[in-house]
């Protein structure tokens, strides 16, 4: 506990974040509100970053070493709005390092540790309803506790995910744009301002990370709240 | 200072939901009045009124600037939608219809009316038997009771071709009822037996379900099969229609559907038995709405929906669930399968439809209390599968 500071102020600033969330939402909504970009993501873009070498006797559409500067350079994009829009904060598991508190960089962006033991969380007290994980990376308050998913390209992360299946859920809030809620403290309301070409580079970027190997547990309910159910 | 309390509802979500409305409403504020300063730049920066300089026009930007065009307002009162022949009155106006969907989607127990109306003259081209389309001015309205009337959710085709939805919360004396804001109301009548609440759905979520997209209106429960004459006895929950309600052989004789193939009036589930019939009913009903070829989860390969202009039936349906890997996997199991056949406890669509745990429910959303006579229906539909067939059931007396 040499120096604490650090991690109050990554809490601090998720807590800030996670305020602003939870609006209902919808497609609709991100269109009107302008954080839709129509058409502004070119699947032939995508087409390159796979194309394999033109046939001989046809002329390229653009040479190799285009396609790879143009895929450096978004994921370059990726890496950079990955950083600056805080995604290690909770998606990295932190540890206690040199300096305090610090995000365990070889386990980068693949989310609360599938092993981690972790009693029950503390009871909510007046208006302290809100407690999280010295990792960052599990959260309680009243919608339960979420833990922070794997976004490496690993099979147990964001692997099996297309691209639009990652569009979709940062602008709808659901998984895969259909399912269950994303969890705060997940800024879904900051994020869905991403264009389509921002949140393409960021999905580039993350294909590019190393893969770990984490199957993140799922979301538990609010430990007084009744289920209904076989499940 | 009010404290903000975990609620059991929803698992607590749609409650904080609730709690954080302020916070949220102040984001969305925030963001738009950057937006309408000019402060951002990238999408919204051209909204109309707004002071847009030549060098940030471009056509896309144009799009978005018409699609920012309010729609007309939507009534304060459902009373004023045109559901009802005077304000005041809770007669029905002579043009609106009512149906009744042969495969209800289950709403907790809430139980159901639901109506249409047509602009004078206009008809509904359903020359695509699974993709009618509908006139613009098209109405639609679903009122839901739970010991009394609770809300009415309308769904209404606008002049530019696009589909509004929205919701009406009675009053407890059941006079009228009043336009529910966009994000929905959490809590407004209790769920029989279950200590839970009823919850009216933001219109975010009401396109969760009512997708559309490409040619298919955003309609579910009123199509070919759920109109059918043919009505299928065992369906979960399944409705006597009351005198005068609309089906599809109606529909047709009073010209208010042209272009239908005169083949397909009665349509069906195709299945060789009773239990199949109704339990793909139930999953085309409650599932289908995201669960089908042609939508945003088309990559998933599980389509539960039936289309009665498809010559293959059900099998399609089937060849996408059984013996098909799950991306979901059952507790301790690594690798589980959507439908094991002969084995209802081993199936994930068995498992996520009996579950109301945040993480394992399906539908994800709309509903907190398990249907427990669909889970019975469908595990029984399960355990007569044939272990080693590729589809169908054991054969039973229809």
């Amino acid at each position: 506990m040499k120096n604490i500071t650090p991690y109050f102020l990554v809490v601090a600033t998720a807590l800030a974040i996670w305020a602003c969330q939870n609006r209902p939402t919808s497609r609709e909504e991100a269109i009107r509100a302008g954080s839709v970009s129509t058409g502004a993501f070119d699947p032939a873009s995508e087409a390159i970053l796979v194309n394999a070498p033109p046939s001989p006797g046809k002329p390229a559409p653009t040479k190799p070493a285009d396609d790879s500067a143009r895929r450096a350079a978004e994921v370059a994009r990726g890496e950079h709005l990955v950083k600056t829009s805080a995604c290690n904060d909770c998606h990295t598991p932190w540890k206690m390092g040199d300096r305090g508190p610090e995000p365990d960089m070889s386990r980068m962006l693949s989310g609360h540790p599938q092993g981690m033991q972790l009693p029950p969380p503390p009871k909510a007290i007046g208006p302290w309803i809100v407690s999280g994980a010295a990792t960052n990376t599990a959260w309680a308050g009243p919608w339960g506790v979420s833990f922070t998913a794997n976004l490496t390209p690993d099979e147990t992360g964001l692997g099996p995910w297309s691209f639009e299946n990652f569009k979709q859920t940062i602008r709808t809030g659901r998984h895969l744009g259909r399912g269950r809620p994303v969890l705060p403290p997940m800024p879904i309301p900051v994020y869905q301002n991403f264009t389509d070409d921002e949140l393409h580079a960021i999905y580039t970027y993350l294909r590019s990370i190393p893969a770990v190997k984490n199957r993140v547990p799922d979301p538990l309910p609010p430990a007084a709240g009744p289920t209904t159910g076989a499940g | 200072m009010e404290v903000p309390t975990a609620s059991p509802d929803a698992h607590g979500v749609s409650s904080w939901v609730h709690v954080l409305g302020v916070a949220a409403a102040t984001c969305a504020a925030a963001a738009l009045a950057a937006l309408s300063l000019g402060g951002v730049g990238g999408p919204g920066a051209a909204l109309p009124g707004g002071p847009v300089s030549e060098t940030t026009v471009s056509e896309a930007a144009l799009h978005r600037a018409e699609a920012l065009t309010p729609p007309p307002e939507l009534p304060e009162l459902l009373s004023a939608t045109g559901l009802y022949a005077e304000p005041g009155s809770r007669a029905l106006h002579p043009e609106v219809l009512e149906f009744v969907p042969q495969y209800p989607l289950w709403s907790d127990g809430a139980s159901k009316r639901r109506y249409l109306r047509l602009p004078p003259g206009s008809s509904i081209d359903g020359s695509s038997p699974d993709a009618w389309v509908f006139p613009v001015g098209t109405r639609f309205w679903k009122e839901f009771s739970l010991g009394r009337r609770v809300e009415t959710r309308t769904l209404e085709r606008l002049p530019d071709g696009t589909w509004r939805f929205a919701s009406y919360a009675w009053d407890e004396q059941g006079q009228d009822a009043r336009l529910v804001p966009e994000w929905g109301r959490l809590r407004v009548a209790p769920l029989a037996q279950s200590g839970l609440h009823h919850d009216i759905p933001s219109r975010g979520d009401c396109v969760t379900c009512h997708e559309g997209g490409g040619e298919r209106a955003p309609v579910l429960g009123f199509t070919a099969l759920q109109l059918s004459p043919d009505r299928d006895a065992r369906a979960p929950h399944g409705e006597v229609p009351p005198s005068g309600a609309l089906d599809l052989t109606d529909l047709i004789s009073r010209g208010l559907l042209r272009g239908y193939p005169t083949e397909l009036t009665r349509p069906r589930v195709e299945a060789p038995a009773d239990t199949e019939r109704a339990a793909l009913g139930y999953l085309h009903a409650n599932c289908a709405g995201c669960h089908n070829a042609h939508g945003a989860l088309a990559d998933l390969a599980l389509d539960f929906e039936q289309l009665v202009g498809d010559k293959a039936g059900s099998a399609r349906v089937l060849e996408s669930v059984l013996r098909r890997a799950a991306r979901f996997r059952l507790p301790d199991q690594e690798r589980s399968e959507r439908v094991v056949p002969g084995e209802p406890a081993q199936s994930v669509v068995q498992f996520r439809l009996s579950s109301r745990q945040l993480a394992q429910q399906m539908p994800p959303l709309g509903s907190k209390v398990v249907d427990q006579e669909a889970a019975g229906l469908v595990a029984a539909w399960i355990a007569q599968l044939k272990t080693n067939a590729p589809h169908g059931a054991d054969q039973e007396t229809p």
